[in-house]
């Protein structure tokens, strides 16, 4: 995946906000990569605009063969639909679903998707299967919305503040979840955060400030979900 | 402060524009219809009441063969009578310039030359004059027939009086409160080219059909607190030697009958379809309140942490019902002044008053403020106590999770063979069971509405085929001025493209069956007759019993008796006997309410030679110009009635009536579909917005994404639209009573075609709504449902 000049310019009432100021980035395959930054420094713009639910202002974005930027509804559907998994600070399960279902609602759109019983038994809820979402904890909700996500076999998975909503050890648990599928199923993890512990994991982080790129780092030595803390 | 809320309160009403359109339209059509209906009864009631007092109509009605003009002081001095107007009344035929065939006349004689000499019945002359005194050719028209047939003062018609050709001149035209619905004799409709009431001066009237110094028609009126039966009978004893009629009311006066009938019509349709709108409109009103207080539950927290009281923010929800009710209320009075006012020009071609104008009351404005305000406390009330009763600090929490359970569809395991998409719907449909029921049934109530607002459609069709295939065969139908000899027929057989003739002799005659008395004619048929024949339920030919009579089933029930009864017949014309008779079957001929009998029984019984009073013919039509010609001036000829005219006014007063209906119950039904899938949907969307969004984000497109959202619903338009058929169907089967009237009997009849038409009415507006709505999963905010909840 590729960026090229990517700044994004908002209009809020009077006032132009350049969220993203030509922005050069290249995420490969099997990474786990880590974008930091304050609230305000365009983290969650960049993440819009790689997993195609935004397009840049000025800039190219590809993905393989797909050009993003510039790119209509329809074709930004398919991206996501054939490349993307996404994992949101709130889960948005469907309430009238149960956890395999759930999980199920997707496979169904997918072409070679995992199974659902077995993704859910990979975060651990292969006993929770037929609990519907007002059943299960915040944690328990997470991992569903993950397996949810990683079931259709994504090749990018972009989680937005995926613990932010949780306590110390669901989120930790969580973590665990995504280190797995990044380890097991080569799939490239993009996570943004405030939480600069979580970077402790990432092959490559990445810092932002005020749209643009402050700071690359290649993390060789990528500590497991279990040894961070914060 | 409370500016504030105020102003909050419209921001709100136009963020939910949509929403608050599709309910307020909801209350426009129900308000709409009630004011619509109720302000044509009232006007149509109060034009009817000046009319017939301004113009003395009488209360009581007679009839007879001829009586001298001495016995008027007898009838003046009947206890309870207030005026007395004898008459001379003839049927003739006409020759209408410009008519081909014969059209009838009734003839009615004028005791003086100037406007309100008339005791009783007086003329409204709405152009030129009352004939001059000596005149015997000048005649005042009937303005309804004299339009009809492009006549004006000056124009000429020919009519054979007594057997004598003469040349009417109109010198007058005028309406009169006994022919406001001018229906000839036996007619169901009005026909008004070819049956119209001619005013002449008495004397020129009497001395053509030799009744000078008698008459043969009498009208009185009552005074204060007299007892209408104590009169009739007191007149009927007085007019028994003459040849008299049974006498009657009001209520069996036939254009007043029919006005009646007509207001009731009106009433009943002023109830049902403003309630069924009104009920779906309570529900709106909820689901909306109830939806947008969900929404609002962290503001309502806020308010009351400031200090806001449990009454001022109730009132603020409150006010916000009220508003879009009173929104829907303001247009329905509009509404319903255009229909009213519409539908009374309607009415105006078949009603003929001096004056019918449009009323909107002002106690009609409060009558539906009422019931305005009763649908908004109605839909509010158990939403806004939720809203007060909310304690501030759960308010400040974000709505909970709804929460599902495995339902019965789970449990026996029909769920499992199923997509998840279906589950996820069925399921949501089950969470709510009577949110999903009031959707159905307010769905159904449109495709009724649209079913009902085709029933005329259906009914009358099937009334004219059953009728006129079946019972009714004739092409031409000849009445006599009086009885006359079979000889007649080989007369009739005779005429040109006279292809078949077959005579019946009607008899006036009262049939008594123990208290009960029906004044009806008892019809005398050949046996081998095939143009003229009797019926069963199923527009089966039944033969002529040798001997008994048979009843129509309309006038059986009246008369309390059915087959194997025995009644009495008394005749009221001729030499009037009397004799019992068995009722040996019914017949169900949907127009008309007879007797019938075996010519010869009747003429043995009667101790006559089988007179007759008429034939229906079969006619070539190639050669129907030159039998008219010789109709018109055949003496013996009182009235030709042509089943092709007949049949074609019928259709024409569909075309133009029911068409109107149909339009309006359509739009009715459109705007009640609409209303309740808009609505449903967009809380659907309101609800779920968040779930459907991250299905988006997750590589749904619009089209998955919105058979989530619109599947409950299609599913619930589905069920509802067979139901609808079922629900209107019953309101047309509680409706057939309605007119299950003497003169005619609408059968129970829908149509394939209707119950397809109001399906694909409710489905294409159920699909535009869906549509509408759907247009806004483009508008979903993919990036917001990433941060947050709501």
């Amino acid at each position: 995946m590729r960026a090229r000049g990517v700044s994004k310019t908002y209009r809020l009432g009077e006032v132009e906000v350049h969220a993203l100021r030509g922005i050069d980035l290249e995420l490969e395959d099997g990474e786990f990569v880590v974008i930091l930054g304050a609230s305000g420094s365009g983290k969650s713009t960049l993440l819009n605009i790689l997993g195609g639910l935004d397009t840049p202002t000025h800039g190219e974005v590809r993905y393989r063969d797909h050009l993003l930027s510039g790119a209509d509804d329809r074709a930004l559907t398919r991206y996501r639909r054939e490349h993307v998994g996404f994992v949101f600070q709130f889960f948005n399960l469907l309430p009238s679903l149960t956890a395999l279902e759930n999980v199920e609602l997707v496979t169904e759109i997918a072409q070679n998707a995992l199974s659902p019983r077995e993704v859910l038994e990979r975060v651990g809820l292969g006993d929770r299967l037929r609990h519907f979402p007002s059943q299960l904890s915040g944690g328990e909700q997470q991992r569903v919305a993950i397996a949810r996500a990683l079931a259709k076999r994504p090749d990018v998975l972009f989680c937005d503040e995926p613990t932010g909503s949780l306590d110390y050890p669901t989120g930790k648990r969580v973590l665990e979840v995504l280190e797995q599928a990044n380890r097991e199923l080569g799939t490239l993890v993009v996570v943004i955060t405030h939480n600069a512990a979580i970077a402790q994991m990432a092959s490559r982080v990445v810092r932002l400030s005020s749209g643009s790129i402050a700071e690359v780092r290649l993390n060789p030595h990528r500590a497991s979900s279990e040894a961070i803390s914060w | 402060m409370v500016s504030r809320l105020h102003r909050a309160l419209i921001r709100d009403l136009w963020h939910l524009r949509g929403q608050v359109i599709a309910t307020a339209l909801v209350v426009t059509v129900g308000i709409g219809a009630f004011v619509t209906m109720v302000s044509t009864y009232q006007s149509l009631a109060r034009a009817r009441t000046d009319y017939y007092a301004t113009y003395r109509f009488a209360d009581i009605f007679a009839s007879l063969k001829r009586a001298p003009d001495s016995l008027t002081a007898s009838l003046r001095l009947i206890p309870g009578v207030a005026a007395v107007q004898t008459r001379v009344v003839e049927d003739v035929t006409l020759s209408v310039p410009g008519l081909a065939e014969p059209a009838t006349g009734r003839l009615i004689s004028l005791p003086g030359a100037v406007a309100g000499a008339e005791r009783v019945n007086r003329l409204h002359l709405t152009a030129g004059r009352y004939p001059s005194p000596r005149s015997d050719e000048e005649i005042v028209a009937s303005q309804t027939f004299a339009r009809a047939n492009a006549l004006s003062l000056g124009s000429r018609i020919g009519a054979v009086l007594n057997g004598r050709w003469k040349v009417l001149r109109i010198v007058g035209l005028a309406l009169s409160p006994e022919y406001v619905y001018e229906v000839g004799p036996g007619m169901v409709v009005p026909d008004n080219k070819r049956f119209g009431v001619l005013w002449m001066n008495a004397e020129g009237l009497a001395t053509a059909f030799s009744m000078k110094g008698a008459f043969n028609d009498v009208s009185l009126s009552l005074a204060r607190g007299a007892s209408s039966n104590d009169v009739i009978d007191a007149l009927d004893r007085l007019l028994a030697p003459y040849g008299g009629f049974r006498a009657y009311g009001r209520a069996d006066q036939p254009s007043n009958r029919f006005l009646t009938d007509e207001l009731g019509e009106i009433e009943v349709n002023a109830t049902y379809i403003p309630a069924i709108f009104l009920a779906v409109a309570v529900f709106l009103v909820y689901t909306l309140l109830a939806r947008f207080i969900a929404i609002q539950r962290s503001q309502i927290a806020l308010l009351k942490a400031f200090g806001y009281s449990d009454r001022r923010i109730g009132l603020h929800y409150l006010e916000f019902a009220l508003l879009i009710v009173g929104l829907g209320m303001l247009a329905g009075l509009a509404l319903g002044g255009y229909f009213g006012a519409a539908l009374i020009g309607v009415y105006q071609r078949y009603f003929h008053f001096p004056i019918l104008r449009y009323r909107l009351s002002p106690s009609l404005f409060g009558f539906a403020l009422a019931i305005a305000l009763g649908a908004a406390l109605g839909g509010s009330l158990t939403a806004v106590w939720r809203a007060v009763r909310l304690p501030p600090a759960e308010a400040m929490r974000p709505e909970p999770p709804r929460s599902f359970r495995a339902g019965v569809l789970d449990r026996v395991g029909l769920m499992r063979r199923l997509d998840t998409v279906t589950k996820a719907i069925l399921r949501n449909i089950a969470r709510r069971p009577w949110r999903a029921t009031l959707s159905i049934l307010g769905i159904s109530a449109a495709v009724a509405t649209v079913v009902v607002g085709r029933f005329m459609f259906d009914a009358v069709n099937a009334l004219m085929a059953v009728h006129f295939n079946a019972a009714e065969r004739e092409d031409i139908t000849v009445t006599f001025n009086e009885a006359l000899s079979r000889g007649a027929v080989t007369s009739l057989g005779e005429l040109p493209g006279v292809l078949r003739v077959e005579p019946f002799r009607a008899m006036p005659a009262l049939l008594r069956a123990g208290h009960r008395e029906k004044r009806v004619s008892v019809l005398a048929l050949p046996p081998s007759g095939t143009l003229r024949q009797l019926i069963d339920a199923r527009g089966r030919r039944i033969d002529v019993p040798p001997k008994g009579l048979v009843l129509t089933r309309k006038l059986a029930h009246l008369l309390a008796v059915d087959a194997g009864d025995h009644l009495t017949v008394e005749q009221l014309d001729g030499r009037r006997r009397e004799f019992t008779a068995t009722v040996v079957r019914l017949s169900d001929e949907p127009i008309g309410m007879n007797g019938y009998m075996d010519a010869d029984a009747l003429a043995g019984l009667l101790g006559e030679d089988a007179p007759i009073s008429g034939a229906v013919l079969q006619v070539d039509t190639r050669r129907e110009p030159e039998l008219f010609a010789s109709l018109k001036r055949t003496p013996a000829v009182a009235a030709v009635s042509i089943r092709s005219a007949t049949l074609e006014t019928i259709r024409d007063i569909m075309n133009r009536s029911f068409i109107l209906m149909t339009i309006v119950m359509t739009a009715f039904g459109i705007v009640l579909v609409a209303g309740v899938v808009y609505n449903s949907v967009r809380i659907a969307l309101s609800e779920r917005g968040n779930e459907l969004a991250s299905l988006r984000v997750l590589g749904f497109t619009r089209v998955e994404v919105g058979q989530l959202l619109l599947g409950e619903q299609v599913l619930l338009t589905l069920v509802a639209i067979p139901a609808g058929c079922a629900l209107g169907a019953l309101l047309c089967r509680l409706l057939v009573p309605a007119f299950d009237r003497e003169l005619f009997r609408l059968p129970f009849t829908l149509t394939g075609a209707t119950f397809g038409f109001a399906s694909l009415v409710t489905l294409g507006s159920a699909a535009a709504a869906g549509c509408i709505v759907a247009e806004r999963i483009a508008r979903l905010d993919l990036i917001a449902v990433l941060k947050a909840r709501e």
